[in-house]
């Protein structure tokens, strides 16, 4: 972990990342406007890295994982960087693309009921995949690390010719991670690849990821809403919020000491076995289409002052390495006579669900 | 926050339940093919809720816990009438609820209400809410008139905190929050009154911020109107906060039930062990332990003898129910870690493991090939002692190679009772002082 930090406060001497993304931008058009799902994101992931990508649903977490392999919906407007092994997958083709995804840039999805073929055995699955990257290998060798990756995710050979629907839901989220990994991706983004499943089937899946990790190297994104999955199988976390990263650093640090008053407020009010007390955070995620001026997080932060509702504070790096986006942390910056505390307005009870 | 008042101010009789369920059972039929039909073949019964016994006192949150499957959803219908129980007793205010017509719950469940899992999916999207809130009034035909209804259907909104209620009379679900939809389904299960309310899953669709809200609203409701709660979930964190007493459900049984904070602090069940390890928790210190049950929850139409959790339970040993096909996730899980040639050389040797129910205690597991019993003992006993700590072992009492299968000798299956102690009481071998458990010393029972 000390590692971990150590390199994110000298940038320069750690290992290149393998995934870079500069200022990302994704907008949806919507009848009302534009929602800016995905506001100026920069991100790092290093080889054999975890990075939880942990947010609320509206905060663009899922849009960010599929921004960056760009399996986003036509119309669907995306600007900014993703280098990859120094190309711009923003900039490919989507042939280019088609032929990155799966041997480079692998994905997990939620619902592993959803999408698995129910019409075809498990053994065809991989044959499909291996056989659309790897034309050149024979039906042996096809097999052979077919059943190599099943083995690692605990699925016996013996069932490697049986349908979907004979396996139990854990088992078909195990099948998905083997189908992502028999192509040896790079980089794996897994997106809430736990929320569907019972919670021992959960922590067997959360395990499963963790030693996976330490045997293949391969990098993971990890989005999902469970803090404590990310406190679980993560070495670094970004949390988001109305799109943007308020908060990024080394998970132990983040949730031992969070800097960001968001990932304060969530923590506390997140539901856990040590709770005695219940938390909320008042008021509503913002609206992507009309955001509110300034910081994000503002009419809903109990430290906000009046230069956070003016201006959106500017990005600073603490000295653990973390980055935080919030006014508290650049006290110098802030305009003479704008500390001051910020008037709120009354906020209803029912607009804080 | 209080959660525990002793009794309701208005309670009439501290003394009796407001809820008193006695070895309920809810068991559905499956509907076999057409053949099975017309052979009169039974296609097999699932046991949803099976032989289910606890009390709900007046004002009282009691926690129904499990996975899917466990049977909690159809406990918590079964009492509202809303699947029909097939056997044993729940009453309400003294009333038996099962065996009841329909015009009887009717009158009934305005004293008992549900709230939904999903908030999305619990409204009539083409009603506004308050149409939604205040239907339930006309259907009991409690208030008369369109400005009366309102009335009341506005003042129920400003109680969840749908407030100014103007502003939401009118909308319909898409126009509100998951948090706000969710308030609405709890106002239309509050508009009538009720004493109590079984909460499915109420918060388990939410954001994390949302869901303190709502439980901060449950408890308040709770407080305000005198209510009694059946929470259920499969999260034990929300359920630890919220209630006062925990029932852990497995395949259609409770395994653990008693008072909240005895139970959390010394879990007797291994499976109530096994799901509060299980919770990822944000406390960095925290983490999963390694040694998680193998497996999900078994088909509920061919339950495991005894004690319904011995196929998965690191702790089962030989009096649990084990049985033949216990050997199949055995196998599973070594060849899944072997090399496909040496897992090609084992396979070889073993015929087809019988995935039905074993009858008695004895079975035969055939070998692939005629005269093959003797090889194929021989590999039993080899992964036998390459991993001897497999619980699957304890229940045989004897192996013997026959010509073309091996013999199989189990020990007989006891279905375990409740064994109470201090204010929990569970459902496991390992309470009974009567057995001993073979690694009693390196195992030590919580």
């Amino acid at each position: 972990m000390s590692e971990t930090s150590a390199n994110a406060a000298t940038p320069a001497d750690a290992e290149d990342p393998i995934l870079t993304v500069r200022d990302l931008r994704v907008f949806y058009g919507t009848p009302r406007g534009a929602a800016r799902a995905v506001d100026r994101v920069s991100l790092t992931i290093r080889p054999g890295e975890t990075l939880g990508v942990v947010g609320e649903s509206g905060s663009g977490k899922s849009t960010l994982g599929r921004g960056i392999l760009r399996l986003l919906p036509e119309g669907t407007g995306v600007d900014g960087e993703v280098l990859y092994k120094g190309q711009n997958l923003v900039k490919m083709t989507p042939d280019q693309l088609r032929r990155m995804r799966g041997p480079e840039l692998g994905l997990i999805f939620q619902e592993p009921m959803t999408r698995l073929n129910p019409l075809l055995r498990i053994q065809e699955h991989f044959e499909e995949a291996l056989k659309q990257h790897h034309p050149e290998l024979k039906r042996d060798e096809l097999r052979r690390r077919a059943l190599a990756a099943l083995g690692r995710t605990g699925i016996p050979p013996t069932r490697y010719r049986q349908y979907p629907h004979e396996f139990s839901g854990g088992m078909r989220q195990r099948i998905m991670i083997a189908l992502a990994l028999v192509l040896n991706p790079t980089l794996l983004i897994a997106d809430e690849p736990t929320t569907a499943l019972d919670v021992i089937v959960e922590a067997q899946i959360i395990r499963l990821l963790a030693d996976l990790k330490k045997t293949t190297g391969t990098a993971v994104m990890l989005i999902t809403h469970n803090l404590g999955i990310v406190a679980e199988a993560c070495d670094r976390v970004a949390v988001m919020y109305g799109g943007k990263i308020v908060e990024e650093g080394d998970a132990r640090s983040v949730f031992a000491d969070p800097q960001h008053p968001y990932t304060q407020a969530l923590l506390r009010s997140t539901i856990s076995l040590e709770t005695t007390e219940l938390h909320t955070i008042p008021g509503a995620p913002p609206s992507l289409i009309n955001p509110p001026q300034g910081c994000l997080f503002s009419p809903r932060c109990g430290h906000a002052m009046k230069v956070c509702a003016r201006k959106a504070p500017a990005e600073q790096r603490l000295e653990d390495g973390r980055r935080v986006e919030c006014w508290l942390h650049c006290p110098g910056a802030i305009p003479a006579g704008e500390e001051a505390p910020l008037e709120r307005q009354e906020i209803t009870v029912a607009d804080e669900a | 926050m209080q959660t525990k008042p002793d009794t309701a101010p208005d309670a009439p009789a501290p003394d009796v339940p407001l809820v008193s369920v006695r070895n309920l059972k809810t068991w559905f039929e499956i509907r076999g093919g057409v053949l099975d039909r017309m052979l009169g073949r039974d296609a097999g019964t699932v046991k949803a809720v099976d032989d289910v016994t606890f009390d709900l006192a007046r004002g009282e949150v009691l926690g129904l816990v499990g996975e899917s499957g466990s049977g909690k959803s159809t406990l918590g219908r079964s009492l509202l009438g809303l699947v029909h129980a097939t056997g044993g007793s729940a009453s309400f205010e003294g009333q038996e609820v099962v065996g009841l017509d329909e015009p009887a719950l009717r009158k009934l469940r305005s004293r008992m209400q549900m709230v939904f899992q999903d908030p999305h999916a619990a409204l009539n999207p083409a009603m506004t809410i308050a149409q939604s809130v205040g239907h339930p009034l006309t259907i009991h035909g409690r208030l008369k008139g369109r400005d009366e209804i309102r009335a009341h259907v506005a003042k129920t909104l400003e109680r969840v905190g749908l407030s100014p209620a103007d502003t939401y009379m009118d909308k319909y679900p898409g126009d509100l929050s998951g948090g706000q939809k969710q308030r609405a389904v709890i106002a239309r299960a509050i508009v009538l009154d009720p004493v109590l309310l079984v909460a499915d899953e109420p918060v388990s669709m939410l954001d994390m911020s949302v869901r303190s809200k709502i439980l901060k609203l449950m408890i308040d409701l709770k407080d305000q109107l005198g209510l009694t709660y059946l929470y259920i979930t499969h999260d034990l964190a929300s359920a630890k906060f919220f209630c006062d007493r925990i029932a852990i459900l497995y395949l259609g049984k409770i395994v653990e039930i008693g008072e909240a904070r005895a139970l959390y602090a010394g879990p007797k069940h291994p499976y109530t062990e096994a799901l509060l390890g299980a919770i990822p928790d944000p406390d960095p210190t925290r983490t999963i332990p390694r040694n998680l049950p193998r497996g999900e929850i078994p088909d509920a139409a061919k339950p495991p003898r005894g004690c319904a959790f011995h196929p998965r339970c690191p702790r089962a040993f030989a009096p649990c129910g084990w049985e033949l096909r216990d050997l199949t996730p055995v196998l599973e899980a070594r060849w899944a870690g072997m090399e496909e040639q040496a897992h090609l050389a084992e396979r070889a040797l073993i015929g087809e493991i019988p995935a039905e129910v074993m009858e008695g205690t004895t079975a035969r597991l055939p070998a692939a090939t005629p005269g093959g019993g003797a090889d194929l003992l021989a590999m039993l006993e080899r992964i036998r002692s390459e991993d001897p700590a497999e619980p699957f072992w304890t229940g045989i009492k004897e192996m013997r190679a026959e010509a073309d299968h091996v013999a199989m000798e189990f020990h007989p299956a006891l279905t375990p009772r409740l064994y109470a102690e201090g204010t929990t009481a569970a459902a496991c071998h390992l309470l009974d002082p009567g057995l001993t458990h073979p690694r009693a010393a390196a195992a030590p029972v919580l």
